[in-house]
């Protein structure tokens, strides 16, 4: 499914400075059972935005209407876990169309970037530097600009880049995803399948 | 140029290298189940594109099934879609489907190792972090999502960048009722939960050489809990023994041509990883976890560790030990338990039962105790039946269940109730895993099995 492009990105952002959050906790297996790709943003951080009745948990970030924005800033190793590609929907769905965190899990990384989420990896300071300057004044806004593969706190102006592969880059710029590219290597694919010995 | 195992399986996939980009890999064989793979069909037709290679693609029911009644209509009418669309699409592409009620059906990373879809050499990929699981056989083996499962319906491939090499020595002898899930346990709490994030594992040393089969699987399925990709193990004669004569292996000629790829297929003597691990089997004991990620695990002898003995933060430390309802320094050791889970892709083979039965046998399941005895498939539960051990079970008050992911991921029925303990072979004790507001304590089927006997969490070397 081709995606939006994704060139620059100027938003307030969701400051969620919890390490090891893990695919369960973005969307709860039970939330698994459709057929189609619809309705996973509402079940975004299911267990921890809802109590058991559906009532909305007023301390969970998510609930709390100071914070808003299409970026997600979470904690040290986010996204671990399954591979449920649901956990990059229900981000994406949601409204949110970047994640920022000092270290990614690998597998949530990549379906991320297969869907037109951009996952911006940080140094440990720098994510620290920007919940600080959340909870200080929760309009703050961060910058990201793919094409320069730079990410700005706007307030200081402090500014990292980021690391993202020029394949994927162009991918994000353009709004392609790899059934695109791999559709032109048909060809090449049936060569090869024919020099497999199983 | 030396090479790893890894890089020799890796690099005969490649199709193409993208410079600054991914390699196009080619995938042998793809597992498919009703969870991540509906949306990869809708995709593909949206597109108005087909399966290049159903023959390369294997349908099997597992993640939402229940384990009681198959024989009759699934009662969760979205459970019942899912395996529904799975069976249609099968039929529609020509992909062999092994549904609920099938002789062959079970955890889709049981049943693959079973059938001999599972090869050495092979790239195998499946919507599912589990399986890492057919690393064990020499395999390249990762869970993908569902953008993937599309690109390798349609294409045969997927795009990855190679990842960095780690290998994980553990030598010596194991220690009594040390089994391979402790040792998988072991290496998670030394790694963390994300200390092998970017890797792929290979896993080396006299312990993994003298393990069976089935010991192997169950510590390659872990590889994804301390974040990497997967893990492998070099084909030997062990794994050639276990894969000989299963329904979808090589015969004849081909087989004869398949040794010869297989033989070649270790690590060269000066290949270099980007990062090692050596450790002595001594050091590991009969492994728990307290908190709510595979790497909180420690000894079961052992006290809670305090939070500035972990790596992390604190704040999330005490996150997860207020969840579990756990403080510092506790002992685990007769901690009152309500559940018990023995099945999963993790350990959910005849090995595990046979270890289950060993601490049951002549005893009784403590009447606080819930136990679900999941086979991995039919064939474990066929084996069961066979060797006894169902007998055993029933003796000691337990009953058997039919296979099934169950309650490793909660998304049947078989769900642990808000605050209630439950010791799980599985893999993960992430928060609410087992069910909304649950608590799992990870262990192997023979912690699994003193826990069920005393409602306690024991140490199993008590009854060996």
């Amino acid at each position: 499914m081709a995606y939006d492009k994704f060139t620059t990105l100027t938003s307030t952002a969701v400051p969620m400075p919890i390490e090891n959050v893990d695919t369960d906790q973005i969307i709860p297996a039970r939330f698994l059972k459709a057929t189609k790709r619809e309705g996973f943003g509402d079940n975004l951080f299911r267990d921890w935005r809802y109590n058991g009745d559906d009532t909305p948990k007023a301390d969970f970030v998510l609930n709390n209407p100071i914070y808003k924005g299409k970026i997600l800033v979470g904690g040290k190793n986010f996204g671990s876990g399954s591979s449920r590609e649901h956990a990059a929907w229900a981000v994406y769905d949601y409204g949110f169309r970047c994640v920022v965190s000092s270290f990614f899990a690998d597998i949530f990384k990549n379906n991320c970037l297969n869907i037109g989420v951009l996952p911006v990896q940080i140094s440990p300071e720098f994510a620290n530097e920007i919940f600080e300057a959340i909870y200080a004044d929760a309009n703050t806004e961060l910058e990201i600009n793919l094409e320069a593969q730079t990410i700005t706190l706007l307030s200081s102006g402090t500014q990292e880049s980021f690391v993202i592969n020029n394949y994927k880059k162009g991918n994000m710029l353009n709004g392609f995803d790899d059934i695109d590219y791999l559709q032109n290597m048909k060809r090449e694919i049936e060569t090869f399948t024919e020099s497999r010995p199983f | 140029m030396s090479k790893s195992l890894f890089d020799k399986v890796w690099d005969s996939h490649v199709v193409r290298s993208i410079e600054d980009g991914p390699d196009v890999l080619y995938i042998d064989r793809h597992l498919i189940h009703e969870v991540t793979s509906p949306v990869a069909f809708v995709g593909l037709e949206s597109r108005g594109l087909s399966v290049l290679y159903p023959e390369r693609t294997f349908a099997v029911a597992d993640h939402n099934t229940p384990t009681i009644n198959q024989h009759l209509p699934v009662q969760d009418p979205l459970s019942a879609n899912q395996l529904k669309t799975l069976e249609d699409n099968a039929n529609k592409y020509g992909i062999s489907h092994w549904g609920l009620g099938h002789q062959n059906n079970g955890i889709v990373h049981v049943v693959g190792p079973e059938n001999g879809i599972t090869l050495p050499g092979a790239t195998i990929v499946c919507g599912d972090s589990h399986t890492s699981t057919h690393g064990a056989f020499g395999a390249i083996a990762f869970g993908i999502g569902t953008s993937e499962v599309e690109m390798v319906l349609t294409t045969q491939c997927i795009m990855q960048p190679k990842p960095k090499k780690m290998r994980i020595s553990v030598n010596g002898v194991l220690n009594k009722a040390v089994t391979p899930k402790d040792v998988g346990l072991y290496i998670i709490a030394q790694l963390t939960t994300s200390g092998a994030t970017g890797y792929f594992v290979e896993y080396a040393g006299d312990v993994f050489e003298n393990m069976t089969m089935e010991g192997r699987m169950t510590v390659c399925n872990l590889s994804i809990e301390m974040g990497a990709r997967g893990g492998m193990i070099a084909p030997d004669a062990k794994t050639f023994e276990y894969i000989k004569g299963r329904p979808k292996t090589p015969k004849g000629v081909d087989w004869d041509t398949a040794m010869a790829y297989w033989n070649t297929l270790k690590t060269d003597d000066d290949a270099v990883f980007d990062k090692e691990f050596t450790f002595n089997a001594d050091d590991i004991e009969p492994m728990i976890t307290y908190g709510t990620n595979p790497g909180m695990g420690m000894g079961i002898s052992n006290n809670i560790p305090s939070a500035d003995a972990v790596e992390g933060g604190k704040a999330t430390y005490d996150k997860s030990l207020a969840y579990m309802g756990y403080a510092e320094n506790e002992q685990m050791i007769g901690k009152k338990i309500d559940y018990v889970f023995i099945g999963s892709c993790t350990n959910g083979r005849i090995e595990d039962f046979r270890a289950f039965a060993s601490i049951v046998k002549g005893r009784q399941k403590a009447n606080n105790v819930t136990a679900w005895l999941v086979p991995g498939s039919h064939i474990v539960e066929e084996k069961i039946k066979e060797e006894g051990l169902l007998a055993i079970f029933e003796d000691a008050g337990f009953v058997l269940r039919e296979p099934g992911c169950s309650a490793c991921l909660a998304m049947n029925d078989d769900k642990v109730p808000a605050g209630k303990y439950a010791v799980s072979t599985s893999n993960r004790n992430f928060e609410g895993r087992q069910g909304p507001g649950s608590r799992t304590l990870l262990a192997s089927p023979l912690v699994a099995a003193a826990a069920a006997v005393t409602g306690l969490v024991t140490d199993p070397r008590e009854f060996l």
